[in-house]
């Protein structure tokens, strides 16, 4: 197949030639870790690290691929970028849909796991409910997308359902309207992402030893005292731990809005993964795409660094 | 007496609360799901009639059979169970040959490795894509399986050479010290005991692995050009792009785009979720 599939074998297949010099050993012990990870570090190389290389070139160049020659021009490329009103509508958008989308998912995540692991259910109804909680972990994005363009469409259910209860008096178009389109695309990735926090901190929960309720029911606390000053702070390192991650991936969500309203209309739902990939796949500005792309690593890596450093803080 | 009565009165009114309370989550999760699944049983002209109904008169498995008997359709699937079975057969075999290193070998640049593989996780997608571009083009890679199960070991290779690491670290020295006085060298001892151990670890990573190739768009779009190399995601994302939207195939496709998580999840709920969610929940 490729290269990097063919290096995986000889790692392990003794390479050892036949002389028998009491320093081959040594050698062979020093090198047999290097050889386990040559599959993994060649292919971080050349498809993470050069490519990183690469876009950083880019973006300090003047037009890219289409030119054969490119100059470079400093930091031009970001002057453009960060002063175009698209790209600041870009960041807003990308920040109301991430903060949104995040505290809905926190809430939801721990209300259904709450409710999931309450001890007045029978373990078969939790199980049942919890088959169907989870339901929406098991799409993929491309699906949820073409789903609620079905429910949310004019003449959709939701609209019916909404009319009937007569929340709305007339059809709405939820993903196409300016008025509506950012917070029904908002409202979709709520809808989709919450199982996973809903799954981590059931798992969380559960890992909560029941003798600080002992405890604190023999102090008199209520229920409302029990959440607050037992099952919180317990939970506290996975809900940080996962709002993180939560961020991160959220921020780079893009098939989602590319699927539902391709950051229309009028850039309304446009957020920064939307803006790169226009830059290079529509209008074929491959320099400033570059730009866009690497302001986007430098924000996912502020974030994976807080991730990292909380993780540590665990340990 | 007075005061149990009470307390038993007050329990099953939490009870049914609490019963409520669950149902409307579920309603809220489950009746989009409920609809995609009655939708693909309608006839495309029945999508939007009104009132709603769960099931119709034209109720019939037209959809289900007009994908499968259309290539290009099928196509899209073999070539979604192609790219994501290869994806997590070899990143498990890189991702075991690196973890073994991590765990059992003290080397110079270890731990630089380490930083590399753990930070490598963060880079977003729509960063590598423009030099993605030009890179697989100058590998003569576009358009092939090649290309995007490349790709995807890029994403899959770091969470599963930090869990396997994790998973091996548990498992005491001895049983491969053993192993390797018997006279086995260290990739016996990796392959007859160590791996044989931590089946449960392979088993988690490997479905985590198998649902991002599976559920991959961004590179699937774009490093691909011909409907014949086209994965299930972008295959539903071409059903609407064409004259009309087929809706009730549209819905059929997504419920058979998504039979193999579904299976994964039911089969091996304790892995899956485990797979899913280790980096949060230290497990």
């Amino acid at each position: 197949m490729s290269a990097l599939a063919q290096s995986a074998p000889p790692s392990h297949r003794d390479p050892a030639p036949t002389y028998r010099r009491p320093l081959w050993p040594r050698v062979q012990r020093r090198i047999t870790p290097y050889l386990y990870l040559a599959p993994t570090v060649l292919l971080l190389v050349v498809l993470m690290l050069l490519p990183i290389a690469m876009v950083i070139g880019y973006s300090f160049q003047d037009n890219v691929i289409t030119n054969p020659n490119p100059v470079f021009v400093g930091l031009d490329n970001y002057v453009k970028v960060v002063t175009d009103p698209v790209f600041f509508t870009a960041v807003k958008n990308t920040a109301y849909f991430t903060g949104v989308s995040v505290a809905a998912h926190m809430v939801l995540g721990l209300t259904f796991a709450m409710m999931l692991n309450s001890p007045l259910l029978k373990n078969r109804t939790k199980a049942l409910f919890r088959v169907v909680y989870v339901l929406p972990w098991l799409f993929t994005v491309a699906i949820i997308a073409v789903l609620w363009r079905m429910l949310l469409n004019p003449n959709g259910v939701v609209n019916y359902l909404l009319h009937t209860l007569g929340l709305i008096h007339q059809n709405v178009e939820w993903l196409a309207s300016p008025a509506t389109a950012l917070h029904a695309v908002t409202f979709i990735n709520i809808w989709a992402g919450y199982p996973f926090f809903m799954v981590s901190l059931l798992a969380g929960l559960q890992g909560i030893p029941k003798d600080l309720y002992e405890a604190a029911t023999v102090d008199g606390a209520n229920a409302v005292q029990k959440f607050r000053n037992v099952t919180l702070p317990q939970l506290r390192p996975i809900i940080i731990s996962m709002a993180l991650l939560d961020v991160i991936w959220t921020t780079q969500q893009f098939a989602l809005i590319w699927m539902t309203t391709g950051g229309g209309p009028i850039n309304v739902t446009e957020m920064l993964s939307t803006y790169t990939y226009k830059l290079a796949f529509s209008s074929y500005k491959f320099s400033l795409a570059s730009t866009s792309a690497v302001i986007v690593l430098l924000l996912s890596m502020v974030l994976a660094f807080l991730y990292v450093r909380h993780q540590r803080s665990r340990d | 007496m007075n005061l149990s009565a009470r307390r038993r009165r007050q329990t099953a009114a939490q009870k049914a609360l609490l019963l409520v309370g669950l149902t409307v989550g579920g309603l809220f999760a489950g009746l989009p799901v409920l609809w995609m699944a009655s939708n693909s049983f309608k006839k495309n002209t029945e999508i939007f009639a009104l009132p709603p109904k769960l099931i119709t008169s034209g109720f019939s498995f037209d959809a289900y059979t007009s994908i499968l008997t259309d290539p290009t359709k099928v196509r899209f699937f073999i070539n979604s169970y192609v790219v994501a079975l290869s994806v997590t057969a070899l990143t498990l075999v890189v991702a075991i040959l690196a973890a073994y290193a991590f765990s059992r070998y003290e080397f110079p640049f270890k731990n630089a490795l380490n930083v590399l593989v753990i930070s490598v996780q963060a880079v977003p997608p729509i960063t590598l894509l423009i030099p993605y571009f030009g890179l697989v083009v100058a590998l003569k890679m576009y358009n092939t399986y090649q290309g995007l199960i490349l790709t995807y070991m890029v994403f899959t290779l770091p969470y599963a050479i930090i869990m396997m690491t994790g998973y091996f670290n548990t498992l005491p020295r001895e049983l491969d010290e053993a192993v390797k006085v018997d006279g086995a060298g260290a990739f016996q001892a990796l392959w007859r005991v160590l791996v044989p151990i931590a089946v449960p670890g392979i088993v988690s990573v490997g479905i985590y692995t198998f649902m991002i190739a599976w559920n991959e768009y961004l590179f699937a779009l774009t490093l691909t050009k011909t409907e014949d190399m086209r994965t299930v995601p972008i295959g539903i994302q071409l059903l609407m792009g064409q004259h009309s939207y087929e809706w009730s195939e549209m819905m059929a496709m997504s419920i058979l785009g998504c039979i193999p998580v579904m299976l994964l999840f039911l089969f091996f709920q304790r892995y899956f979720i485990g797979g899913m969610t280790a980096g949060a929940v230290k497990i």
